[in-house]
């Protein structure tokens, strides 16, 4: 481009600033979603994007914040060009900020490509299913959701739940089952504390995976728009090292939550109309645009593995940011806030946790033929055994039936056996579902109507000759 | 598409914003007019006009669309292609194909032209079923075209032709836009292809309307035996995320006994649509043992895709639909989710910044949803031949929050005559299929009695004392809840007992078990017939006095666990032998309990 083109591209003519938009007046051949340029009345130079290009007023977002621009002195350049980020493999073992620069002292990174961080829709025709069953050494992920890669599995928390210590477990210990090669991580933070930014990091040191992690670090107290761009940045290095450079990425989102938030403020300048709770009502497509951007695609090595995590305002799984997620994504694993408060670990409740995925990934040849069966029992049993302690709860253990007090037993049993374990301690899948076996069949064997009679004739313990002395009733 | 020459009118780029267009100096465009944008031409359509002024909703990615920039009117509306080859395919919500796509760019979507819809140099071989001289009106079969091994492809005089047929190709091998046929009409003379096109939101028409008396039986228990659809029918499947909507659509697109299938993936997740395209390929037809693909058109304008594609997905598969339909097809069309496409006109609607209805959706919300449901229908077709064909449609609806009471599905559910409401307290227990038994229904019942009379004459009875017992068992949970658990007697247990094997057994339906996931009518109807029974067996007992336990430890009980594993051309023999087996057993119980009273 000409430096005459670039000077007549260069605008002082905003007419408004509201929220983080900036509202400019006359501007001409201003192509819809280009990067700007702004530069403040002090020399400060800021970004940001048109978000809405008309003859007569162009809309920019600018993504550190408007404090300090006015209407007479500050100049919008025009640059012509998407939002891009340089892409290289030596961003793995780095830390950027929220926008993409380097935020760690070190060198800028030497790009192999430029590539817009919008990314473009995958054909959905193109995309292989995801089928390779992901280990994460969680008796209740894996035993009862689990996750293959490829997939798109969120955590929905809670302020205070212990979310951070279970994403790094599960980074730690996921393993594609005879594979060597680890995940490479791209970890994005959207408006996390410093101290949560620091558990990570120090985290992934003390794994001795800081080489192939990249890090992406919007904190608290760093401006709210650049939120926008966090996430989008994060999945363009995802895939540029996932789809270029063949690796397997497991990105994670924290904490979502905050993005929205930063959708919403800029909504509500723009003074749309707005949908449930105050929240766009593009919303919904605006985070499938994100999420959509995990997965694998034919003919091509790497695939990007997402792990958003949010917290839900109140707990509320219904509020529109857990909500839309959940419409989004492949599943979910729910924390539970009573499970916590009762000392359980990890206090994931399996009942309204998901994977839509799991069918293609277990299995024979996969984990093991009675998994999905087991695992449906399991759901059973355990619905049932919540229930009936909730009518304990009104009527007193008296009232029971002896069925009814065997149900009641599975499910305390379940919860400090089989979803209680250490946040060190790493279960492999036959482990897991052994121990399934071992507590359900204390359970009449006439209950098992969600398992073939096969299936049940060689894996109950009675019929393997395994553990003397369980209790088998009826 | 055959273009006419020429570029028509050309205005200017005004504003853009997001996926919406304004474009000044458009004298005579037209609503819904297709135009293209700007250098990179990206297709769009107008949306509303005032004055010179038109607003456009655009089918591509806007990025980088300058004001100033050209806008060319088509002087058409946007048409989709009908004729032999759609069969299989794969296409996005302007029905561009997806394969091709993928050859010319990659994994990738982006900008730039696109293979049309029909493969041109594809040629079929043709087969005349008219002669010269003979009289044509819209609907006449011209030939026939052997599509797919499963679909033979009725070349059909497009709807608005008559005349007199001037000339017809011999039998032989042609591409989609060769003419096969030259009509002498009162205008002039016309040519006929293998291929014609259809504006996309315009219903075609149909020579009579027919009572939905057929059911469109779809294989799972508890809608064919509580909430069935019927052919021509209209439902709507309901709840919050996860709770199995898409599920059940692919099943439906599995085992419902429709001729044609049509599955839309409207804003939802490109891994479904992955799945299905993986999947269906490989699957067999339960009724040909071909690949069902052989008969099923997807359209796949997923979360991430353009969002006005999502809004044209739903008008696109519905022509579609009809013209199988006009071949004499029963086609079904799932079309997952239509909140999306809600969405999207809401999205389009708040841009225009037309004046908001509920919760932000346009005031027409319901006006475009009835239009859309208007186009289902079992009809008698156009043309010479007597033919009956059909459209089907199931809509999948994502309420907010899993709460019924939103705009989408209010409007929804005043609409369609089947509701399938799904309860996350069910899916949270991976109780599927998780259809509430209590909320849904079906309004074509009473229709369809005679039909299912055919198949038990005592159907209305099983499905009665069925919904009873469930009604009872609620209510007697409730009691429970406020007094406790020590009022319950053997009678009253023995409710419980009752729902437990009609949930467990009957309506828990797996949708991968590779017996259980259809389940023919007959089935069906016996596996209920047989549970009533023990219940009605096992009351009688209690109520001589025999203990609910000697009942319950029968061993007839766990045959009922397994019947839904049992494959259905076995079944006959097994259900007879169950049912022998149960009296059986149940005498000998009376007559132990008749010595233990009299001993
Ligand atoms: N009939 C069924 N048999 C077995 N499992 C089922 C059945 N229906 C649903 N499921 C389970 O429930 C999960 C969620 O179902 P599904 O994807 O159809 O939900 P959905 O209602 O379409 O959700 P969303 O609105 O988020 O798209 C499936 O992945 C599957 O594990
Ligand atoms: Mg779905």
């Amino acid at each position: 481009m000409s430096s005459a083109t670039q000077a007549s591209r260069t605008y002082s003519t905003v007419r408004e600033v509201l929220g983080p938009l900036l509202f400019v007046e006359a501007v001409r051949g201003v192509g819809y979603g280009e990067l700007v340029e702004v530069t403040t009345p002090q020399g400060e130079e800021r970004t940001g994007q048109v978000i809405d290009v008309s003859e007569g007023i162009t809309i920019v977002q600018v993504f550190e914040g408007t404090s300090g621009l006015d209407t007479t002195k500050t100049t919008v350049r025009f640059t012509g060009d998407t939002v891009k980020l340089p892409v290289s493999v030596d961003i793995l073992g780095r830390v950027f900020t929220g926008a993409g620069k380097p935020a760690d002292g070190g060198p800028n990174i030497i790009p192999e490509d430029y590539w817009d961080i919008h990314g473009l829709p995958m054909n959905p025709y193109s995309r292989a299913h995801p089928t390779d069953f992901i280990q994460t050494g969680i008796s209740v992920i894996d035993g009862m959701n689990p996750l293959v890669r490829g997939q798109k599995l969120p955590l929905f928390s809670g302020s205070g739940l212990p979310h951070k210590l279970l994403a790094s477990q599960i980074v730690r210990q996921a393993r594609v089952r005879g594979e060597e090669e680890a995940f490479t991580i791209v970890f994005a933070a959207m408006g996390i504390t410093t101290e949560e930014a620091r558990f990570f990091r120090d985290d992934f040191t003390s794994m001795g995976v800081l080489g192939r992690v990249a890090m992406f670090i919007n904190l608290a107290e760093h401006p709210v728009i650049e939120r926008i761009l966090t996430p989008r940045i994060a999945l363009t290095a995802a895939e540029f090292l996932a789809f270029e450079q063949g690796m397997h990425v497991l990105a994670i989102l924290i904490d979502m939550t905050n993005y929205c938030e930063a959708l919403r403020e800029i909504s509500a300048a723009r003074m749309e109309i707005p949908g449930r709770r105050g929240y766009p009502g593009y919303m919904y497509t605006d985070l499938a645009s994100i999420y959509e951007r995990a997965g694998r695609i034919q003919g091509k090595k790497g695939s990007i593995t997402l792990m958003p995590i949010l917290t839900m305002p109140d707990d509320d799984l219904t509020h529109p940011i857990p909500d839309l997620t959940g419409y989004i994504t492949e599943g979910q694993m729910i924390l539970d806030r009573k499970m916590h408060k009762t000392g359980l670990y990890p206090p994931i409740d399996p009942l309204p946790s998901l994977s839509r995925l799991m069918d293609k990934g277990i299995g024979s040849g996969k984990t093991r033929e009675d998994h999905k069966q087991l695992s449906d029992q399991l759901y059973y049993a355990y619905a049932e055994g919540k229930v009936i302690r909730e009518t304990a709860l009104v009527s007193g253990e008296a009232a029971l039936t002896s069925n009814d007090r065997l149900y009641l037993k599975f499910a305390d049993r379940f919860e400090k056996e089989f979803i209680s374990q250490g946040a060190n301690e790493n279960r492999d899948i036959e482990g897991t579902l052994d121990l399934g076996w071992e507590l359900l069949s204390a359970l009449p064997e006439s209950e098992f109507s969600r398992i073939d009679p096969d299936i049940i004739r060689k894996y109950h313990p009675r019929y393997r000759g395994g553990n003397e002395g369980d209790r088998i009733v009826g | 598409m055959v273009e006419t020459s020429g570029a028509r009118r050309k205005g200017r780029v005004f504003r853009v914003a997001g996926p919406f267009i304004i474009a000044k100096d458009m004298p005579g465009a037209r609503m819904y007019e297709l135009v293209k944008v700007g250098d990179a031409g990206i297709l769009g359509e107008v949306i509303r006009l005032e004055g010179e002024t038109a607003a456009i909703q655009a089918h591509e990615e806007t990025t980088g669309i300058r004001t100033g920039e050209k806008v060319v009117g088509t002087g058409k509306p946007l048409s989709v292609e009908l004729g032999p080859g759609l069969m299989g395919q794969i296409y996005d919500g302007i029905q561009r194909p997806l394969p091709r796509i993928q050859e010319q760019f990659g994994a990738f979507l982006q900008r730039g032209v696109v293979p049309p819809a029909l493969d041109r140099k594809r040629r079929w071989s043709f087969h005349p079923s008219i002669e010269k001289g003979a009289k044509v009106s819209g609907g006449d079969v011209i030939g026939t075209v052997q599509e797919t091994p499963l679909i033979e492809h009725r070349i059909l005089a497009s709807p608005l032709l008559g005349g007199i047929i001037e000339d017809v190709a011999a039998e032989g091998e042609y591409t989609v836009a060769d003419t096969i046929a030259e009509v002498r009409t009162p205008q002039g003379r016309d040519k006929l292809r293998l291929m014609h096109t259809w504006p996309i939101r315009q219903p075609r028409p149909f020579s009579a309307i027919l009572p939905p008396e057929v059911p469109l039986l779809t294989g799972q228990r508890i809608i064919d035996a509580f909430f069935p659809l019927s052919k021509g029918g209209t439902a709507a499947i309901s709840g919050g995320f996860g709770t199995g909507k898409t599920v059940m659509l692919q099943s439906l697109a599995r085992c419902a006994d429709a001729d044609i299938l049509i599955l839309v993936g409207c804003g939802e997740r490109g891994n479904e649509m992955a799945d299905v395209v993986e999947s269906f390929p490989k699957l067999e037809d339960f009724r040909s043992g071909q690949p069902l693909m052989n008969r099923t058109i997807i359209i796949a304008n997923t979360s991430d895709m353009p969002i006005a594609g999502r809004e044209a997905s739903i008008y696109m598969a519905l022509t579609l639909a009809e013209y199988y339909r006009d071949m004499g097809y029963d086609v079904a069309l799932m079309a997952d989710s239509t909140s999306r496409w809600a969405e999207a006109l809401r999205e389009v609607s708040g841009r225009l910044e037309e004046m908001p209805g509920e919760e932000g959706y346009p005031a027409y919300l319901a006006s475009r949803l009835a239009e859309f449901y208007a186009r289902a229908g079992r009809v008698s077709t156009l043309g010479r031949e007597e033919r009956t064909g059909s459209v089907t449609l199931a809509g999948a609806i994502s309420p907010p929050g899993g709460d019924f009471s939103e705009p989408v599905t209010g409007n929804t559910i005043r609409l369609t005559r089947v509701f399938w409401a799904l309860d996350f307290s069910l899916a949270h227990r991976r109780h599927f299929p998780a259809i509430n038994w209590f909320m849904s229904y079906s309004e074509y019942i009473p229709a369809l009695a005679n039909w299912y009379e055919k198949v038990g004459p005592d159907w209305r009875r099983l499905r009665e004392e069925a919904m009873a017992v469930l009604k009872e068992e609620e209510e007697l949970r409730e009691v429970v809840s406020l007094v406790g658990a020590e009022i319950l007697g053997d009678r009253q247990r023995c409710v419980f007992e009752a729902v437990k094997m009609l949930k467990e057994y009957f309506l828990l339906q797996s949708a991968f078990h590779p017996v259980d996931m259809q389940c023919p009518i007959n089935k069906t109807y016996h596996m209920l017939r047989l549970i009533l029974k023990f219940y009605d067996k096992a009351r009688q007992a209690v109520n001589e006095g025999t203990s609910l336990g000697q009942v319950l430890a029968l061993s007839v009980k766990e045959d009922l666990t397994r019947m839904k594993i049992v494959k259905p051309e076995r079944f006959d023999e097994v259900s007879k032998e169950i049912s022998q087996k149960m009296d059986t057993q149940f005498d000998q119980l009376t007559a132990d309990t008749a010595e233990g009273v009299s001993a």
